[in-house]
């Protein structure tokens, strides 16, 4: 795979992720306290920083074989999982994620909760609610920087790639003040889905053994392959749960 | 106690997520690519395979219960 592929791949994860926690950040900002929510910002990158550091180099002393079983395994479960969940939202069968709608929920209950001052924090709360979000989301960037990067020796590549994607989410997002509700987010999600689950089957594959016809040039196959067979899911699905509509019999007078 | 379980319980979420014979079955499939390999055999058709047979099956299981 090359540098391009991985940055795209990454990138687009982490913008993903990167609009849900801009969310939850916004809100317990807006809400609460700014310079406590920052402060659960700044701790969460750090303890992320702190896992890709160690985690990264870690997983590159692995023999490749061994690596990308593990990891081809580990993506491809995951990329299944972001896989199923936009298929079903594509589908009509799990409600869209809407920005706007998850910050007004936040909102309401960062509003509703009391204030207590801890540990040098001005509002625990407000501290808690952005480091749990600013964590939680980019844990699942970390992994994706740590499995993509140590798979490809360019850990440094993805971390860029990532760093980048939060650079453009934060700073749009608080040029806008406001959740980013206009980003696809249901469609990036899908498309990050197929490259997951894609990757998964390759690098699983080779290493559980599997010797790919035409080697890293299968890519350029498994990629579309995996779209279109979860663009032709949705559409069965949708055909399937569709209601039925029957025609109205018209009453003579 | 508790936290461990609490623990355990993330970490269970954030990797198997909502649908664990998803996990199982890719699981299965990579033991089965190793095992056919082995055996010398062309073996790179058996995880897209898996992913053909596991991702409609996972949906559909949601798609029946409405």
């Amino acid at each position: 795979m090359n540098g391009g592929a991985l940055f795209l791949a990454v990138f687009l994860a982490c913008a993903v992720e990167a609009v849900e926690a801009l969310t939850i950040v916004l809100a317990a900002g807006t809400a609460r306290d700014w310079r406590s929510a920052g402060a659960g910002v700044v701790s969460a990158v750090a303890a992320l920083v702190v896992l890709v550091a160690v985690l990264g180099p870690a997983l590159s002393a692995v023999p490749l074989g061994g690596l990308r079983l593990i990891v081809g395994g580990l993506l491809l479960v995951f990329g299944l999982q972001w896989l199923r969940k936009a298929v079903l939202r594509a589908s009509g069968l799990k409600a869209l994620h809407d920005e706007t709608a998850a910050f007004g929920k936040e909102l309401a209950a960062a509003e509703a909760a009391p204030r207590e001052r801890k540990g040098g924090v001005r509002d625990w709360y407000a501290f808690t609610l952005s480091f749990k979000g600013v964590f939680l989301e980019g844990l699942e960037v970390a992994f994706i920087v740590v499995t993509f990067g140590s798979n490809q020796h360019a850990v440094p590549l993805a971390a860029v790639a990532a760093l980048a994607a939060i650079a453009v989410v934060v700073v749009t997002g608080f040029a806008v003040r406001a959740p980013l509700a206009r980003v696809p987010e249901n469609s990036l999600k899908f498309v990050v889905g197929v490259m997951l689950t894609a990757f998964g089957v390759y690098w699983g594959s080779e290493g559980a053994g599997a010797v790919w016809p035409g080697s890293d040039a299968a890519l350029l196959g498994i990629v579309p392959a995996v779209a279109l067979f979860a663009l032709g899911l949705v559409a069965v699905l949708k055909q399937i749960t569709a209601p039925r509509t029957v025609p109205a019999r018209v009453e003579e007078a | 106690m508790a936290r461990l379980r609490r623990f355990l319980a993330f970490w269970y979420d954030f990797v198997v997520g909502d649908d664990w014979r998803v996990a199982v079955a890719v699981v299965v499939a990579l033991a089965v690519t190793f095992g056919v390999s082995q055996a010398g055999v062309a073996s790179w058709w058996i995880l897209p395979v898996a992913v053909v047979l596991v991702l409609p099956l996972s949906v559909w299981r949601v798609a029946r219960k409405r």
